[in-house]
């Protein structure tokens, strides 16, 4: 049985970690540009689920196929409308002040969003399972899993890794993101505009939240309070990455995801415990995350 | 300093006499104007799927019972507090229903935790409290309280039922598993299946006990196991979104087919998972009660109510809200017993408490009786089957069995997991049921 | 600090408010024990803000302290208030020493994030361990005796509460004359200017250590008198929205002294208490507009409005 459980937890791993990859990297990615810790973004990753949830519903008489483009277009429409309105009225009259209050801002939006969410989807449980029923079930050893959960999973979210990779080094509205990273103060004595820089920023970060939770929803039940667990998991992730670090966030992402699945093969209890007793134990030894830059006092 | 603790010390004088005139119930033998009924059920969170139709259900109730002069002729009100609020707010809100608002009795609650906390709260107050919904059969067991009733059966006849169908129906299985959602609920629903099975099957082996943390969007790696382990029968007593996720994702892996599900309170789920829910998974529906009822389904009062509540809400009541009807008409028959006991005066508190014990009253089933000892109330269990039907976009129950109370109900005065270990191997062979088919 | 005699009024009307309402409408007796006990969890929030630092994971010594009494009650026996009142909070003290000597080497985003951390360690192991702790449910907690005296319910929540006051006092007291003593002022040198403190020849490891250790007292005592209380302790106690909400006060309030944690507690609480019986469900809303406002146009919190208006100068 032992081989097999580890084929069968790598697979469970994989799924989860990508989602969990989508939403992490778009916190470390908002940390490094602008610095603020935003507590709003498993509610952007709800927002997400249920928007995507909204309109497959809409267009799956239509066609079911055409559930698959919905979920894009509904993280965009979450990550710009949302995340542009945020950024822009919420956080960019606040990034003279102390960093704490910034965090709570972003606190505050997070209560405001939960409410508003129940208010508008309601209380009782959404399911709109479209894009999973379309695809076939794959076979391994014996066990089977929907091919969403075991390809297109992974499939978009390493999509998303080597489309931010190329898109941040290779592009120069990647260099100027990196610049602004590296050096506010001297980006805008070039003339950078470091204003749309961080609202495009935001706005991106805020579309990948999204987009996890967009693609989430084919597969669970949209329950009020969905957002919550995210965002504690997702800062763990990020946090324990190194914030501000991408590929860091993905090979973290990985081996949280896949110590969660051996754990639960193993020891069900242990679970819920396995990411934080993961973070605590890599800050404790390397504060920075393990792909950090070291610069963790400031005097 | 020293005139500060003098003033302390006047104060607590002030407040210790206040807390004593407070502290005697006020003997209403005069009617009053109007019954307060406080309410508590989750109208957030993922329980709302029970305790939100349960709401309609009381409005209706309500209405219903002040367009035929109400209670002993005092027309009634209801107000409601959230569970979904959490335990501080929950404890919050219901002191404020009692003492602020000074409601005459209270309905609580509908998660087994919420009950555990508010039922010695009630008791602290003097509240007649009706438990309408929540299942832990441990919390009359623990201890013998007097202001607290339940209006409805508990989790080990409920397990107990489900139990018994699956070991008239399936009576050959082998290897089990569990699925069940991680707080009171889920762990003691399966204590109680497991040591009865344990009793009349000693030879079944549990391949797996599986706890997700309440509210878990994502049983895949449970399913996995499961899909690995093919144990013939999975029960679960989840509900709400989790049980819908379960159903669904194991639906969709190929679970479902391949091992026996059993949805120990699964009736709730039903019109939500709707075509998601394959024929021929054994259903539990908590008590005595479905909106297709063999013996009430006839009824024209019984299909007056169920009518009224889908043109309320769009859809059939499910088990919260039977619950909700049983809890006022566990109330109504207490204070009417006790009027007529009381030669036609309004009765007070206590004697309305004194009525209620070995109280019999009808919800829309067979009836219920409060049994004096414990205050428990006695009620049947429906267990069936899924299946399609035409009329219906949703599965419904075939095959269903009435299990009668007095047989799989823990006698007063002992623990559920104690009395279940004496139960002798041929109990569910002794069990006589009739069998009632949808159509029938 | 200007406007201290306003201040000096506005906590004789506080203490006045807390004492005689409850005897007019009993269920405010428990609302204000909450609003005072966790305004003494707050002004541990409050003393890490003087070094600088946020721990966005306090809520693990409030769960501490609430579990203390927990755990004692289910494992050893009925126990008195007064015994339950050091124990909690010195288990506090030990577990923040304990942590303490770890996160006091980090500063701003990695203290928060570390203390997040050791938080929701705590929380899983509660929420999982269900033979220990019965898990999601919590255990609860059944009245203790006070000095060897048994309260009736009604006379409890009384007794209680005045307890509260009276411990309010003196902690209150307490922690503004240690942020105004010389270990105060190091700490908000910390803040300041570090390097400068390490010149002086101060361990400022050893400065935060202290109020970390004080602050961790302060939120087991705040976790045992809310157990007491609710009658129930749950792992929610150690969630990372409750640390959330502790800083969320801090800030409503005002950090400038120690008022601003009762004040924002105060405000806090009583919206969410009638905001969830009267406009069922739209308390969050209001908390999360009531914030962003007070950030925009506030950043002192509340006791920085009453400043403001006062003296016209700033505080």
């Amino acid at each position: 049985m032992d081989s097999t459980i580890v084929i069968l937890a790598i697979c469970d791993g994989l799924s989860y970690a990508a989602l969990v990859f989508l939403v992490s990297v778009g916190l470390s990615l908002i940390f490094g540009v602008l610095r603020i810790v935003n507590v709003a973004h498993g509610s952007l990753y709800a927002y997400g689920a249920y928007t995507a949830a909204t309109l497959s519903l809409l267009v799956a008489p239509v066609s079911p196929w055409l559930t698959f483009p919905a979920l894009l277009v509904a993280s965009i429409l979450v990550g710009t409308v949302v995340g542009g309105l945020m950024e822009r009225f919420l956080l960019r009259p606040v990034y003279h002040l102390e960093e704490v209050l910034q965090l709570l801002i972003t606190f505050a939006v997070f209560m405001i969003m939960d409410n508003l969410q129940r208010m508008i989807w309601g209380v009782q449980p959404i399911f709109a399972a479209e894009p999973v029923k379309l695809l076939p079930n794959i076979s391994v050893l014996g066990v089977n899993y929907t091919s969403y959960q075991v390809l297109v999973l992974p499939l978009v979210a390493v999509a998303t890794l080597f489309g931010l990779r190329y898109f941040l080094r290779y592009t120069l509205s990647g260099a100027i993101i990196m610049a602004v990273t590296e050096d506010r103060e001297a980006a805008t004595a070039i003339g950078i505009d470091a204003k749309r820089v961080f609202l495009v920023t935001f706005i991106i970060g805020a579309s990948l939240a999204a987009l996890g939770g967009a693609l989430a929803s084919p597969t669970t039940s949209l329950v009020p309070g969905m957002g919550t667990d995210m965002i504690v998991l997702s800062f763990a992730v990020a946090a324990t990455a190194g914030l501000g670090q991408i590929e860091g966030a993905a090979v973290t992402a990985l081996v949280i995801g896949l110590a969660r699945a051996f754990i639960i093969y193993i020891q069900p209890e242990l679970e819920v415990l396995v990411p934080y007793l993961i973070m605590m134990i890599v800050l404790l030894i390397r504060p920075m995350g393990l792909f950090g830059v070291n610069n963790v006092r400031k005097i | 300093m020293i005139q500060p603790i003098t003033a302390l010390a006047r104060m607590s004088a002030a407040a210790a006499l206040a807390a004593t005139l407070l502290a005697f119930p006020a003997q209403a033998q005069d009617k009053p104007k109007e019954l307060k009924i406080g309410i508590a059920t989750f109208l957030s969170g993922p329980a709302s799927v029970f305790g939100v139709p349960a709401k309609a259900a009381a409005e209706m109730i309500a209405e219903d019972l002040n367009k035929k002069g109400g209670i002993g002729g005092v027309p009634v009100s209801v107000s409601f507090i959230d569970e979904g609020a959490g335990g501080e707010a929950l404890v919050s809100n219901y002191r404020r229903m009692v003492q602020d608002d000074k409601v005459d009795v209270t309905f609580a609650a509908i998660s087994s935790g919420s009950c555990g906390q508010l039922a010695p709260l009630a008791e602290d107050l003097k509240m007649l409290n009706l438990m309408w919904d929540c299942g832990a059969s441990s919390i009359l067991e623990a201890k013998k309280y007097r202001y607290n009733f339940r209006s409805q059966a508990n989790g080990t006849p409920e397990m107990l039922a489900v139990l018994a169908y699956l070991l008239k129906t399936k009576p050959d299985f082998k290897t089990i598993a569990v699925v069940n959602q991680d707080y009171a609920w889920g762990r003691e629903s399966w204590e109680i299946f497991s040591t009865a099975l344990k009793v009349m099957k000693p030879d079944v082996k549990v391949v797996a006990e599986l706890f997700p943390k309440f509210g878990a969007p994502d049983f895949s790696t449970e399913i996995s196991r499961l899909l690995a382990l093919k144990p013939d029968v999975v029960l679960t007593t989840s509900w709400g979104g989790d049980l819908d996720t379960l159903v669904r994702q194991a639906g969709q892996r190929g679970l479902l087919q391949q091992s026996a599900f059993v949805l120990g309170i699964g009736e709730s789920s039903m019109q939500r998972l709707g075509k998601d829910l394959p024929d021929g998974l054994i259903i539990g529906a908590r008590g005595d009660h479905w909106f297709l009822h063999p013996e009430m389904k006839n009824d024209p009062a019984f299909k007056a109510f169920n009518e009224a509540f889908k043109a309320k809400t769009g859809s059939w009541p499910i088990y919260s809200v039977y619950h909700m009807q049983q809890a006022f008409s566990a109330y109504q028959g207490a204070v009417e017993k006790a009027m007529k006991a009381n030669g036609g005066k309004w009765p007070s508190r206590e004697q309305v408490i004194d009525a209620a014990e070995g109280l019999e009253f009808k919800g829309w089933g067979r009836g219920v009786s409060l049994r004096p000892e414990d205050h428990q109330g006695l009620e049947a269990q429906i267990v069936g089957v899924s299946k399609t039907a035409p009329g219906y976009d949703f599965k419904v129950l075939d095959d269903m069995m009435i299990f009668e109370p007095k047989a799989i109900t823990t006698p007063a005065g002992q623990k559920s997991v104690d009395w279940l270990k004496t139960l002798p191997p041929d109990f569910v062979a002794k069990l006589n049921v009739q069998t009632f088919k949808h159509g029938g | 600090m200007s406007a201290r005699l306003l201040s000096r009024w506005a906590i004789v009307l506080g203490v006045a408010v807390a004492a005689i309402f409850p005897l007019v409408l009993p269920s405010w007796a428990t609302l204000i024990t909450l609003i005072l006990a966790k305004g003494i969890v707050v002004l541990g929030i409050i003393i890490l803000l003087q070094a600088g630092q946020v721990s966005f994971g306090h809520a693990m010594f409030y769960g501490v302290g609430a579990y203390t009494v927990a755990f004692w009650e289910r494992y050893v026996g009925a126990a008195d208030l007064m015994l339950f009142l050091l124990l909690g909070p010195v288990i506090a003290m030990l577990f923040g020493l304990l942590i303490g000597l770890f996160v006091v080497r980090y500063r701003e985003i990695f203290f928060g994030m570390l203390n997040l951390a050791f938080s929701m360690v705590l929380w899983s192991l509660l929420e999982k361990l269900y033979h220990y702790t019965n898990g999601a449910d919590g255990i609860r907690v059944a009245r203790p005796a006070l000095a060897g005296i048994s309260f009736s319910p009604e006379a409890f929540q009384y007794v209680l509460l005045y307890l509260t006051l009276a411990l309010v006092l003196v902690v209150s007291y307490a922690v503004q004359r240690y942020l105004d003593s010389p270990l105060g002022h190091m700490l908000r040198a910390i803040k300041s200017n570090e390097t400068r403190l390490e010149y002086l020849g101060i361990s400022a490891r050893r400065i935060l250590l202290i109020g970390y250790v004080a602050s961790a007292f302060l939120g087991g005592l705040g976790g045992v008198l809310v157990a007491i209380a609710q009658q129930i302790a749950t792992p929610e106690f150690a969630y990372w929205t409750k640390s959330g909400e502790f800083v969320f006060i801090a800030i409503l309030g005002g950090t400038a002294n120690a008022f601003g944690a009762f004040a924002g507690a105060a405000v806090f609480e009583t919206v969410r208490f009638f905001a969830s019986a009267q406009l069922a469900n739209a308390w969050q809303l209001i908390l999360g507009v009531v914030l962003i406002v007070i950030i925009m146009f506030a950043p002192n919190g509340l006791i920085g409005l009453l400043n403001r208006r006062k003296a016209g100068a700033p505080s």
